[in-house]
């Protein structure tokens, strides 16, 4: 159970990478704030020079680290606080964070069951901050990762997925255009997507799920029509702006 | 007033009237729910009203025939989207709470699927609250909490339970579930009551 830390800190952007085309990972400095639990997320306040402010929540792609905050930020049409980030933000600017927050959708790296990650486009933020602290704790828990994506130009840390370690399954599943020779035609998400050895309702995985409405509620519906008890499956769902 | 951000705030929308701190008005209707949508035969539906020592229950079709009325209310999630004048119809709980006779302050909300949340009784009186089952003129979609949710606009969106089935007056305050997991335990949007 966690509560959210009330206290907003200052902090400064020490990193940034080009994630895909509409989205960047942002690194921040912000002391204060302690290390997250994977699947938690943060607020964001930024502050223009008139004293407006806009707020928003981003779940943590690396969790863990005293005074580190890792996001993922994909550009929403119109947004005027993720377009900030993705497109104008620079090193050595500054806002403030609040948080860890959230207790919900979180992973416990002493959990041993299976663990079912469902990720649509940019959900994949809190699922991969899951799959890295289960290679932090050197768990071996049974993971698998589905990552619903357009295209393969969508794909956020191909090369950390790919290289995914033993015991970590990752299909990476294109609704659009597919690269080359890849077996499964551009659909959208089915039941067939979701089916694994050692991952299916008889096995009890825990079950996360992360993405905007549409794709979290088709896959839980996926999910609960295969059999899987709705008690395990959580789900995080993106709005944003 | 905090840290200035280098070069926000040119793309800022003007709101037509105010917000709640620390809210961003929203022309979609995101959806936060913690599991999955849980789909509810309006056949097998039915809302009940537990106290002390009675429970009282309605049908669906017994719900339908009480008075209805269309409500038009502003909403706020504490993810921080606002939606204005967003359209409803139900029946207000000053129908459904009018002959109870109890001692208890407190509801539990209980809905399909295991999600509660607790709100002050009084907070469901006088005209401040619903159980709404129609969503701008349609039948209220089970992703926003039909065939009935309840709607308590005057608090954060997550006291306004989707897909609610009971009502427990009890006389101590017991947390629902986003309450158990650091959410506050009252949640006015205008005093920016997120977390306890």
């Amino acid at each position: 159970m966690t509560a959210g830390s009330s206290g907003w800190h200052a902090a400064t952007v020490v990193g940034t990478q080009r994630l895909t085309e509409t989205a960047r990972a942002i690194t921040l400095s912000a002391p204060g704030v302690g290390g997250a639990l994977p699947g938690q997320h943060i607020d964001l306040r930024l502050t223009a020079p008139d004293g407006y402010q806009a707020v928003r929540s981003y779940s943590l792609v690396a969790t863990g680290v005293d005074e580190r905050v890792d996001i993922g930020v994909d550009r929403v049409p119109d947004g005027e606080v993720s377009g900030y980030l993705v497109d104008d933000l620079q090193v050595g600017d500054q806002m403030e964070v609040r948080g860890p927050l959230g207790g919900y959708f979180v992973w416990h790296s002493d959990d041993v069951a299976p663990v079912l990650l469902v990720a649509g486009g940019s959900g994949l933020a809190p699922l991969l901050a899951i799959l890295r602290s289960r290679v932090a704790a050197g768990s071996a828990a049974p993971f698998r990762l589905v990552y619903s994506v357009r295209t393969p130009g969508d794909v956020w840390y191909p090369d950390e997925l790919e290289a995914a370690p033993p015991g970590v399954e990752v299909a990476l599943l294109y609704t659009r255009d597919a690269p080359p020779g890849w077996p499964r035609p551009p659909h959208r998400i089915t039941a067939h997507d979701l089916v694994a050895d050692g991952f299916s309702p008889a096995d009890r995985p825990d079950v996360f799920v992360c993405g905007s409405t549409g794709f979290v509620e088709g896959a839980a519906a996926l999910l609960t029509g295969m059999g899987h008890d709705p008690a395990r499956i959580k789900t995080e769902r993106f709005g944003g702006a | 007033m905090g840290i200035v951000t280098r070069g926000f705030g040119g793309r800022r929308p003007e709101p037509e009237k105010p917000l709640p701190p620390g809210q961003f008005l929203t022309e979609d209707f995101p959806v936060l729910s913690a599991g999955p949508t849980p789909n509810v035969d309006t056949d097998d539906w039915a809302l009940t009203l537990r106290t002390e020592g009675e429970s009282r229950s309605w049908s669906w079709d017994e719900l339908l025939a009480l008075p209805a009325e269309d409500v038009v209310t502003d909403i706020h999630c504490v993810t921080r989207w606002s939606k204005f004048d967003t359209r409803w119809r139900g029946v207000s709980l000053d129908v459904v709470l009018g002959d109870v006779e109890t001692t208890g302050e407190f509801v539990l909300a209980h809905s399909y699927g295991g999600y509660t949340t607790n709100v002050p009784l009084e907070d469901l009186l006088d005209g401040k609250a619903w159980i709404a089952y129609e969503y701008e003129g349609e039948p209220l979609d089970p992703v926003h909490g039909g065939p009935a949710r309840l709607l308590v606009p005057h608090l954060y969106f997550w006291k306004s339970a989707k897909w609610v089935r009971e009502l427990e007056v009890l006389d101590t305050e017991q947390p629902g579930f986003w309450e158990t997991y650091g959410y506050h335990i009252y949640g006015d949007p205008w005093l920016e009551q997120r977390f306890a």
